[in-house]
């Protein structure tokens, strides 16, 4: 009880701290709301830059946290702060004193619903980032044509957009469409691809390569304009309405199917956890670091840590890096207080 | 002297250290929410107007910032404030029509 480590979160940051935590000795507890842990990206099919398939970090991920305490399908209740400790009560009853406690509670995808001009949830060939990845999975998806002529992608979706409540850059989407294009590519190569962005960004290492991939061996159109509405032909495909802004005109396209980069919004359900534990909330929603270069895994309050997207949108590899760092950082604490 | 045929045309490039920018700095005190455009083109492709007249809310404000007339561009408008629903920076676009058009009063 007295080193007692309750990591929130299964998702790759939870796991990948728990993993380091029990290397260097100690058994974390580990909590995840849902039934398996994985979190989003145990959903996804490939992950960008070198496609490698997301199973292969969430098996090894699974099998090297076996030694903790996992508790799966749970969710934390309360979170009370003590003097040296805070008291988290889980919903199965079970009550813990926890001298750390680490965030790994990432990100809520952006409901794209609630961006009524593109027709998500109305149209029958509407369907988002996350949609599609399951389908790559093997889910079957029927809004998904078996042989579409014309498919689209629309950037930033619920991101970059004050209306939709999330000013900031979601930071992933924009190579996961090129991914995404590139895949629909090779799965329908007679059909057009489009890619409809207001700023390409492609800042990680081999991300520009897949821009050019996309253009030179797959033929991915680039359309920079955002889109301002979606409706239905009589005949039941999409009709997408955009500016070309490059060459100053309106521009109209019939699509097969639309795919939405739905971004990455704060995970509400945390806000109250940290209500609780009295933790800073910053302006975007996301919880709060210390400060944003050199304190990013501290929060505001002794013994609490933050890993992954709970911060801010993150990469796989940059949610890794920390997951692994804030082991440390909760290992120093431990020692020195 | 010979007449060859040629004539210099007018430059067409942006020369920034000479355009007048006034009516852009101006409209920047009552409407500073038109700083924020980041030239998605939103505006523009919902426009009632655009496909017809080639009214651009996109194109007024570069303009503007470019220091060139927009008055034949804004003669287009029919202000019927679609554009401020779908721009994602929330800039009352119909207001700074409104604002434009007052400088010119
Ligand atoms: S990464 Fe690209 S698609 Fe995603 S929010 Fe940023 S600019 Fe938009
Ligand atoms: S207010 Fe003017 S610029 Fe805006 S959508 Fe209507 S006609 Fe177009
Ligand atoms: S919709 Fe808003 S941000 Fe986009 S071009 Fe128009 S005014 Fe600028």
């Amino acid at each position: 009880m007295k080193d007692n480590i309750v990591i929130i979160g299964g998702g790759v940051a939870g796991m990948e701290a728990a993993k380091q935590l029990l290397s260097l000795g100690y058994t974390p507890i580990l909590v995840e709301r849902n039934s398996q842990l994985g979190g989003h990206v145990a959903g996804w099919y490939r992950l960008f830059p070198d496609m490698t398939p997301a199973k292969d970090i969430i098996v090894p991920l699974r099998l090297d946290v076996a030694r903790a305490n996992v508790f799966t399908g749970t969710r934390v209740q309360s979170i009370t702060p003590e003097r040296e400790s805070y008291t988290i009560v889980l919903d199965n009853g079970i009550s813990i004193e926890a001298r750390a406690v680490v965030f790994a509670t990432g990100f809520s995808l952006f409901d794209a619903s609630k961006k009524e001009e593109y027709g998500y949830g109305v149209y029958d060939h509407v369907i988002t980032n996350s949609d599609l990845e399951a389908w790559f999975c093997g889910k079957e998806d029927k809004r998904i044509p078996s042989d579409p002529k014309a498919v689209g992608f629309v950037h930033c979706v619920g991101s970059r957009d004050l209306k939709a409540g999330n000013s900031q850059c979601s930071k992933v989407c924009c190579t996961t469409a090129i991914k995404q294009a590139i895949e629909m590519k090779e799965k329908f190569p007679d059909a057009e691809i489009y890619c409809f962005y207001m700023d390409l960004r492609l800042f990680g290492k081999k991300y520009e390569d897949f821009y050019i991939n996309a253009q030179r061996n797959f033929g991915v159109h680039f359309i920079r304009g955002r889109v301002s509405e979606v409706g239905e032909t009589i005949d039941g495909r999409l009709q997408v309405k955009a500016e070309d802004t490059l060459s100053g005109k309106p521009l109209k396209v019939q699509l097969d199917s639309l795919v939405l980069m739905s971004g990455m919004s704060c995970n509400e359900g945390v806000r109250n956890l940290a209500r609780q534990a009295r933790l800073d909330v910053d302006d975007d929603g996301f919880l709060k670091s210390s400060n944003n270069i050199y304190g990013i895994l501290n929060s505001n309050r002794k013994g609490v840590f933050y890993a992954g997207a709970c911060t801010g949108t993150k990469t796989v590899p940059e949610t890794l890096a920390e997951a692994r760092a804030v082991a440390v950082e909760v290992h120093n604490y431990l020692k020195n207080g | 002297m010979a007449d060859f045929g040629f004539r210099l045309s007018k430059s067409s490039t942006i020369d920034l250290d000479k355009i007048d920018t006034s009516v852009y700095d101006r409209l920047c005190k009552t409407d500073p929410d038109v700083k924020t455009c980041m030239a998605c083109g939103s505006c523009s492709a919902t426009c009632t107007a655009a496909p017809f007249s080639g009214m651009s809310m996109r194109k007024v404000i570069l303009a503007l910032q470019r220091g060139q007339d927009v008055r034949p561009m804004l003669s287009k408008c029919m202000l019927c404030g679609k554009c401020i629903m779908v721009c994602p920076r929330g800039i009352n676009t119909r207001h700074i029509i409104l604002s434009i058009c007052r400088q010119y009063d």
